[in-house]
């Protein structure tokens, strides 16, 4: 191999490739979980190879842009093909990234010492957040001027500089032709290379402190004698090869949208969003894309727009913080107490009920019971930061402080001019955070069993 | 425990899905009739683009959509095509098959007699979810004199165009029955028939949807052939990759 090695002696090649590859070692007992890592990857490629070709033919101008999208759809051949693709791969990649973040918060892999692992992949979802939003105004339809315009708008809630924010942020006083050209610089070239640069700096970081796992075993206290943790198997072949088993399942489903259902009921691409961008029509019933349907209904639970604002980014922001709030030594929901695993649920059911709730117009029941799931929103992370020392935690001190502060809250938008109906879902629905703490804090106090944690065991299982 | 997470999960991503986005009538309120769209029936294809031609066209174009692109898709010859054609090029030339199926309306005129600009129906029937309300929207006109053209749809509640269809199927009356227990159901009587019996105005209106159905994503005639090769071969690849692996991780307990 002289050609490897005339390479080697300019470039590291084949010590990247060992470093990151071949002699990576993961461990052995990664579960379905844990595809979801280079399914992201996959698609984050699929964005951006059905991009570039989208970028051949779509035209970024008020005038030409819906036309386009549909000259594309008809004329460009093979147009259809690349627009599915790239529009299920937005939603896929959604999906991905969801359960990625979900596989870290149930094995505990946002802990030490893997925080900047967590934090960068944070940074990551904020920009496809930016990534997806800005997209989205591209075909200028109904529901891309409407949802850019509701999103634009939070912005001008911002005290005394939100009117400068928001027109700097549209290049006019309304949606029109320069926010347009400027969202299509941002989605196509400045954001990608923050994404991909992002990506990189994410994958660097966990080489250097190696792959959590479902046991949240650290596998390199263990090693042989040539210093390969006993647990742990090369990436390549075994997890390419393994990976590769999941990208063909994702395939499969992939392509049976792209094929078969490419609107996705109306979630993936959205019906009111084939009539053409008018800015002097409202849609009756205006809903942003599914996956930012969570933060959409938290923003909706806050009567004040300002305040509606602050708590719609701080239900992203408190992702960012996790790491310190959780300061449990036990990573893995295997070995934590029931109680936990009872919090984790409530919080993976309420994201997903919020998330629907966004998509839904608006009543009184599902009003009320969105402004009580935010509030089961944020109280997960105060319960989480109370689970870190179970045996020590005063859990019912916990319950009556995290009580009285939904209670202080109930207080604050508790409004004289409630209807009778409004008034009794209120009392109702306040419910929910009584069982959600009831079932988290006072179990465990009240029932030896659930607060019980089991001991970790030092080698993987499974 | 290990697999109680993933069930949870998969509980709850089939709840959500349950819930579909709400199927909406444009705002007259009641539930669309089934339009039982068939666009394998390619003689229901071509009625529809004939009539479409005839008696829509003149204010809705389908600027997205080419006339040989119908002919194509349709199964007939170019030539077949042309006698659907009607507006001229800049030469005052009939427009090629290749042209946009484009009409004469101007929008200022359109603006002076309807108070709107006709709308390009090219996408209608992906705006509305399929074809149903279109079916529901062709059928629900009824006579209504406080209105400008004399008529109100069903489906949609002060609509701004009148009946062009009117000669075909004839005169509708609205008639609401309560039964005082504030259940109103509305119902369509025809008062005055048009040329065509009940039956073959329904088949009208069926082609219709069908075609603009099928003019919404042409590539929906094809794009499933394409999809069940992809998935064949992705099946085919899944097996192997599957073996792959296993003969690759048999040595790791």
């Amino acid at each position: 191999m002289s050609l490897l090695n005339w390479i080697d002696a300019r470039f590291p090649a084949t010590k990247v490739w060992n470093e990151h590859i071949a002699e990576y070692y993961a461990p052995k007992n990664f579960n379905f979980f844990y595809f979801f890592g280079s399914l992201a990857m996959l698609c984050l490629v699929l964005q951006i190879v059905t991009g570039i070709f989208l970028t051949m033919h779509y035209k970024p101008d008020a005038e030409m842009a819906f036309a386009s999208v549909e000259y594309i759809m008809r004329d460009v051949p093979g147009g259809w093909f690349i627009r599915y693709m790239h529009s299920t791969g937005a939603s896929m990649f959604f999906i991905v990234i969801y359960l990625h973040m979900f596989r870290g918060l149930i094995y505990g892999s946002f802990k030490g010492p893997r925080e900047l692992v967590w934090l960068i992949g944070m940074l990551i979802y904020l920009a496809l957040m930016a990534e997806a939003f800005m997209g989205y105004l591209l075909p200028w339809g109904q529901m891309s001027f409407w949802g850019a315009q509701v999103i634009i708008n939070l912005f001008n809630t911002i005290p005394f500089i939100g009117d400068v924010v928001s027109t700097t942020i549209r290049g006019d006083f309304v949606i029109s032709d320069p926010t347009l050209n400027r969202f299509f610089a941002f989605h196509v070239v400045a954001v990608p290379l923050i994404l991909v640069g992002l990506v990189f700096v994410h994958i660097v970081a966990l080489h250097t402190v190696g792959s959590n796992n479902p046991d949240g075993v650290d596998i390199k206290k263990l090693k042989d004698e040539k210093g390969i943790p006993l647990d742990g198997i090369p990436f390549h072949p075994y997890y390419t090869v393994k990976d590769i088993v999941g990208v063909v399942v994702f395939l499969i489903v992939f392509f049976f949208i792209v094929f078969f259902v490419p609107e996705g009921g109306g979630y993936f691409i959205e019906h009111a969003n084939f009539e053409p961008a008018n800015a002097l029509k409202t849609p009756e019933h205006i809903a942003p894309v599914w996956y930012f349907t969570p933060f959409y209904t938290v923003l909706r639970a806050v009567p004040d727009p300002w305040y509606g604002t602050l708590a719609m980014f701080a239900a992203i922001a408190v992702l960012f913080v996790l790491p310190w709030l959780d300061k449990n030594p036990i990573k893995s929901v295997r070995y934590r107490n029931k109680a936990h695993l009872i919090n984790l649920t409530w919080f993976a059911v309420t994201f997903i009920v919020l998330g629907m709730l966004g998509v839904m117009a608006v009543t009184d029941t599902l009003k009320e019971l969105g402004t009580r799931g935010t509030q089961i929103y944020f109280l997960f992370f105060a319960v989480t930061y109370v689970h870190s020392r179970p045996q020590q935690a005063n859990y019912l001190m916990w319950f009556v402080i995290l009580m009285v502060s939904v209670l202080f809250w109930d207080f604050l938008r508790y409004d004289a001019s409630f209807t009778a109906n409004q008034s009794s879902l209120f009392w109702q629905m306040l419910l929910l955070p009584a069982a959600y703490l009831a079932s988290t804090l006072l179990l465990p106090h009240f029932v030896g069993g659930a607060n019980k944690e089991k001991e970790v065991p030092t080698r993987v299982t499974g | 425990m290990k697999l109680n997470s993933f069930k949870l999960l998969l509980a709850a991503a089939f709840l959500s899905f349950a819930v579909a986005p709400s199927a909406y009538s444009a705002s007259g309120g009641e539930p669309n009739l089934d339009a039982d769209v068939d666009l394998s029936d390619k003689v229901s294809l071509a009625r529809g683009a004939k009539y479409y031609a005839n008696y829509c066209m003149g204010c809705h174009s389908l600027e997205f959509s080419r006339y040989n692109r119908v002919a194509a898709d349709l199964g007939m010859e170019e030539g077949d095509i042309k006698p659907l054609i009607f507006t001229r090029d800049d030469d005052d030339k009939i427009h090629k098959p290749g042209a946009l199926m484009v009409n004469a309306i101007r929008t200022k005129d359109a603006i002076r007699w309807f108070g709107i600009a006709p709308p390009d129906l090219t996408v209608i029937a992906r705006s509305r979810g399929g074809g149903d309300w279109l079916y529901s929207y062709l059928k629900g006109f009824y006579r209504d004199d406080t209105r400008p053209f004399g008529v109100n749809n069903l489906y949609f509640s002060n609509v701004g165009m009148p009946h062009v269809l009117e000669e075909l199927q004839g005169v509708q009356a609205l008639e609401v029955q309560d039964d005082g227990k504030g259940n109103i159901t509305k119902t369509l009587k025809l008062v005055e028939p048009g040329k065509m019996g009940a039956g073959e105005y329904d088949q009208v209106a069926k082609d219709l949807t069908n075609f603009l159905v099928y003019v919404g994503e042409p590539a929906q005639l094809h794009r499933t052939f394409y999809g069940i090769l992809t998935l064949l071969f992705l099946l085919v690849l899944l097996v192997l990759s599957y073996f792959l692996k296993k003969e690759f991780w048999k040595d790791i307990h």
